[in-house]
């Protein structure tokens, strides 16, 4: 939110936003898929503020 | 002789960088690294304890770790708290926020910090806690406690708080209550008058109450996914592994255009990032961690948006100042432009 973003999908952690390394590659994967999902819907949603969309993995 | 309790990260604490930043929270009794200088340059206080925790820890178990801090002091007794300085490390001054803020509220002694106006913490949490305008690194340390322990002993003194600007720390959009000799040029009415004659001769006048400005852009409109040309950005430090822009580690100036084209996804030993705020481990073993073009391909193949554009864009986000993202941002625009890309995925590390 400070840094201005006005669309904003939730990652997990900084050194691997998309994809703990601790998980198989499968679950990775599913995450990953998932919030790059939620990105793209993001960027074909009007907002009238800056919004955290919501992710479900 | 009044007690104070001081807080900070694994680095400062000693125990390590990047590789313990997972350390959880511990306490000690006295001084550790730059609480030594802190304890030197206070006057009738001593610090009694020091609390140390990983700045990934903190960052990715917030509530855990406040709770087992605010544990270890519910038994201390603590005249006033301190966190850092924090400089321009952006986890570790989100940390001093967060541990301000929740002692500020859970014992109600005063609390202090310190960091660099670009990090983070400073927007996050100037409105809850008084943090003043630190350097951007560690050779700012003797500086940076100078400042914060003359305040801090002014205020264990009980001596009045002459305001941010004087003091020197970020406007916290609040007034506090000072008492001025009984004159008539003292009272507001007066003061309000002289200013609003000011306003109307055109002549330079200075409010009393500053509201602080976000910086915020103007939303983009939703785009038709079956239209869009899609881009990826990242401020990850994802660079192909000979890193031919030499786009720096930290407080980047510089930024690269790779070509995508015909990937399905970011190959390790091809790709891997030189950001150096965090341990790059996960991302060089799997860059798509950080960049995520095979979802992103897996999505254009399946016809969810019209295709993606041949190029990512990189630089590195750590300590790198607003007014350079923003020239680099500008000069990323015109070949996006180009290629008619229209929507762009931001990752940011």
């Amino acid at each position: 939110m400070t840094v201005g973003a006005n669309r904003i999908v939730p990652t997990i952690s900084i050194p691997y936003p998309l994809g703990d390394p601790n998980t198989p590659k499968e679950e990775q994967w599913k995450l990953r898929y998932h919030r790059v999902g939620v990105a793209l819907d993001a960027i074909a949603t009007d907002v009238t503020e800056q919004t955290v969309f919501k992710v479900r993995i | 002789m009044k007690k104070v309790i001081c807080y900070v990260n694994q680095f400062f604490g000693g125990i390590g960088g990047e590789d313990k930043a997972d350390q959880e929270p511990y306490i000690v009794e006295g001084v550790v690294g730059p609480t030594m200088a802190i304890n030197a340059a206070l006057k009738d206080a001593e610090v009694t304890h020091t609390v140390v925790c990983g700045d990934n820890f903190m960052g990715s178990n917030t509530e855990e770790a406040l709770s087992r801090i605010m544990g270890f002091l519910e038994d201390k007794e603590m005249d006033l708290f301190i966190a850092g300085p924090a400089f321009q490390a952006g986890r570790y001054g989100v940390a001093c926020g967060n541990v301000c803020k929740a002692v500020k509220e859970k014992f109600g002694v005063p609390v202090l910090t310190s960091m660099n106006g670009e990090n983070p913490g400073a927007d996050m949490f100037k409105k809850d806690v008084i943090i003043f305008k630190g350097g951007t690194g560690a050779v700012k340390m003797r500086q940076d406690v100078k400042v914060l322990t003359n305040f801090a002993n002014k205020l264990l003194a009980g001596e009045p708080n002459l305001g941010c600007e004087a003091e020197g720390y970020f406007e916290r959009g609040c007034r506090h209550e000072v008492f001025l000799e009984d004159i008539r040029e003292n009272t507001a009415a007066y003061r309000g008058v002289q200013m609003l004659k000011k306003k109307m001769a055109g002549e330079p006048y200075q409010t009393e109450l500053v509201i602080p400005e976000k910086d915020l852009v103007p939303i983009a409109p939703a785009v038709e996914l079956k239209d869009a040309v899609v881009a990826l950005v990242t401020t990850s430090g994802c660079v192909p592994v000979e890193n031919p822009d030499r786009i720096q580690s930290a407080s980047a100036t510089r930024w690269g255009r790779y070509s995508i084209k015909d990937m399905d996804r970011l190959e390790a030993g091809v790709f891997k990032t030189i950001h150096a705020g965090y341990d790059p481990a996960a991302g060089n073993a799997d860059p798509n961690v950080l960049v995520p073009l095979d979802a992103v391909r897996a999505y254009e193949k399946e016809g969810k948006f019209a295709r993606l554009h041949d190029y990512f864009y990189t630089t590195v986000g750590t300590g790198t100042t607003e007014a350079e993202a923003t020239r680099m941002a500008e000069e990323m625009i015109p070949f996006l432009r180009e290629d008619g890309v229209n929507a762009i995925i931001l990752g940011s590390t």
